[in-house]
């Protein structure tokens, strides 16, 4: 398991029930069913990976969080994980606000686009920064909405989100040192994790 | 349409089904009691001393209870013996797996065939309409039967499925974990007008007589053979029938046109009707008309949403069953359009569901053919199901 589905795995509560959006070959939700008793289910896009998962037991779905999202009733889950998929849907503020009507809990991790990296690729050679992070073309890359840590937060000011944990992660999904400072972190986070829920919850 | 020459259906059983008479009947929908009520099934593998590891396995339309077993009728390997045996996906030597003939059969289950008790005559066309919850209903006095009070698992493929989500929504604390295969939770308008087709090709055959034609000593057999040629075209895939036949016309005695006779338009033939003429020909051999019709009206019938205010999560709310719903993607019969419907709804329900389209192109009937993604998908699905039900440890 990658190291970032560790730190997720550790914000989630035993027991509880998740939803994995983007559930891959299904690792994480397995991962929290046989360590964690979690009542854990995955959506996810590439058939494969959904065969693949449903052959070994675990209970995934075809779908995609743009659409499949809306159909579950208000507070079906005490989890909602969006691995690094939040700049690759279509449109990322409403998966958000289905993910925290459906959920208590919404754990979201995407590739920060404010690292220092490709600031400076960007600055210097005024081409879109490519990194292995960012690793395709503007042309054909899926990351349709990249954004910062920064700019994250400010949508979670917005829409009413309570950040109650959040975490900058290196390239290898190991835990970054900018814990203190946000700004820090958005300049040298390749990657960010939020654990969020509903304010006045 | 040659049926003369071998036994048929028609002139009656000459072998005997495993079969329960239940004298108490089934109160059927329609209001009529039916009485007594017999079903004919076939059982595979042991079941548990806690009688926990039951499954129940729903045949299509034309499908039977021999479901891996040589078929007595046509002598051929029961119709899902690829999937249900020893170490199969569905594994007898875990499994006590049941299939059944469906009410309103021709294979042994009270039908049209079967003496009406008031009468004393074969019901034939009088035989009264019945529902998928009927069909079902007549399952669970079976598995009543048995002495088993929760089944593990229902699962079933087409008409199947209908039977399997029909189990689901009736039935929920006694079924574990469903699988609806390359179903839907309604009949399409398309599928009721494929349906239709079929009935005017039997009631336009002159051997038809309103349905007793048992009385004339005859059978329904060319318009029961149309039927069955149209609904086998439902059953594949343009690409299918590409790959199998292509345009290639059939050389043989039996078609060939000698030298001198004139030019005729139907002098050849191409290999697909030949295949179609003899899926018509084989079927009517063990089929019968009046079953045909009763059950095909069953699936028009078919409708979960509407018996539910409307709303197909109605039936599953609160439902703690184990959903797998699986689609092909080559089937325009029970497209996989429908299969979304219905996983959408189960969503709504919040109900546990995965979901799996399986890459094909062979039409509605790969679920019954070599599909290793599906094999796996079964195997996986009642494997993780058992899991969660402890099945596992013990002595299953």
């Amino acid at each position: 398991m990658r190291v970032d589905q560790r730190l997720i795995a550790e914000m989630i509560a035993p027991r509880a029930r998740v939803l994995d959006v983007g559930s891959g070959d299904g690792t994480l939700i397995d991962y929290l069913y046989r360590t964690r008793s979690c009542d854990a289910r995955g959506i996810e896009i590439d058939m494969q990976n959904v065969t693949q998962s449903v052959a070994h037991g675990l209970p995934v779905m075809h779908g995609d969080a743009d659409h499949d999202l809306a159909d579950y009733p208000d507070d079906t889950f005490d989890y909602v994980v969006l691995q690094r998929t939040l700049q690759a849907v279509e449109r990322p503020r409403e998966v958000l606000r289905q993910m925290l009507r459906i959920g208590r809990h919404a754990i979201v991790s995407f590739p920060n686009f404010g690292h220092w990296r490709l600031r400076l690729q960007l600055l210097t050679t005024g081409r879109m920064p490519m990194t292995s992070v960012w690793s395709t073309p503007w042309y054909s890359t899926p990351n349709i909405h990249p954004c910062t840590i920064q700019d994250f937060l400010l949508l979670c000011e917005e829409e009413g989100y309570v950040v109650q944990q959040w975490l900058a992660i290196d390239e290898d999904g190991a835990r970054a040192p900018w814990r203190r400072s946000i700004r820090l972190a958005n300049l040298f986070g390749e990657q960010a994790m939020f654990l969020l829920k509903r304010a006045g919850h | 349409m040659d049926i003369s020459a071998s036994p048929t259906i028609a002139d009656g059983p000459v072998y005997t089904h495993q079969t329960v008479r239940l004298d108490n009947g089934l109160d059927l929908e329609c209001g009529v009691h039916l009485a007594p009520l017999e079903i004919a099934y076939c059982t595979y593998g042991t079941l548990s001393p806690k009688r926990d590891n039951a499954i129940l396995v729903c045949h299509a339309l034309t499908g039977d209870q021999y479901l891996a077993e040589k078929n007595p009728l046509t002598g051929k390997p029961g119709w899902w013996s690829r999937m249900v045996g020893p170490g199969l996906p569905i594994d007898t030597d875990r499994y006590f797996v049941i299939c059944s003939n469906v009410l309103g059969g021709c294979m042994g289950t009270t039908g049209p065939r079967s003496i009406c008790a008031e009468t004393g005559k074969a019901w034939d066309s009088e035989f009264p309409p019945i529902t998928m919850h009927d069909i079902v209903a007549a399952q669970a006095k079976l598995i009543d039967h048995l002495g088993i009070e929760r089944l593990f698992a229902v699962i079933g493929g087409s008409m199947g499925g209908m039977q399997a989500l029909t189990w689901a929504a009736d039935f929920p604390e006694r079924v574990f974990a469903v699988m609806p295969i390359a179903t839907s939770p309604f009949h399409s308008a398309q599928n009721i007008a494929f349906n239709e087709v079929s009935r005017q090709a039997i009631f336009a055959d002159p051997d038809w007589h309103n349905g007793h034609y048992r009385d004339f000593g005859a059978i329904p057999a060319r318009g029961l053979g149309v039927a069955r040629m149209m609904a086998h075209i439902t059953y594949l895939s343009e690409a299918a029938l590409s790959r199998k036949f292509g345009r290639r016309v059939r050389h043989d005695a039996a078609t060939a046109v000698p030298a001198s006779s004139s030019p005729s338009l139907f002098g050849e033939m191409f290999e697909v009707e030949s295949y179609l003429r003899h899926q018509g020909s084989t079927f009517v051999r063990r089929f019968d008309a009046n079953s045909y019709l009763t059950i095909t009206r069953a699936m028009d019938y078919f409708d979960l949403a509407a018996e539910h205010d409307g709303d197909l999560a109605n039936p599953f709310r609160n439902s703690q069953t184990r959903f797998c719903v699986v689609s092909f993607s080559s089937d325009w019969l029970f497209p996989t359009s429908q299969s979304r419907l219905l996983v959408r709804a189960l969503n709504r329900a919040g109900a546990n569901v995965s979901f799996v389209e399986i890459e094909s192109d062979r039409g509605h009937d790969a679920f019954l053919l070599d599909e290793p993604d599906f094999d796996r998908t079964i195997r996986g699905f009642i494997n993780g199901a058992a899991e969660h039900a402890a099945l596992l440890e013990g002595d299953c």
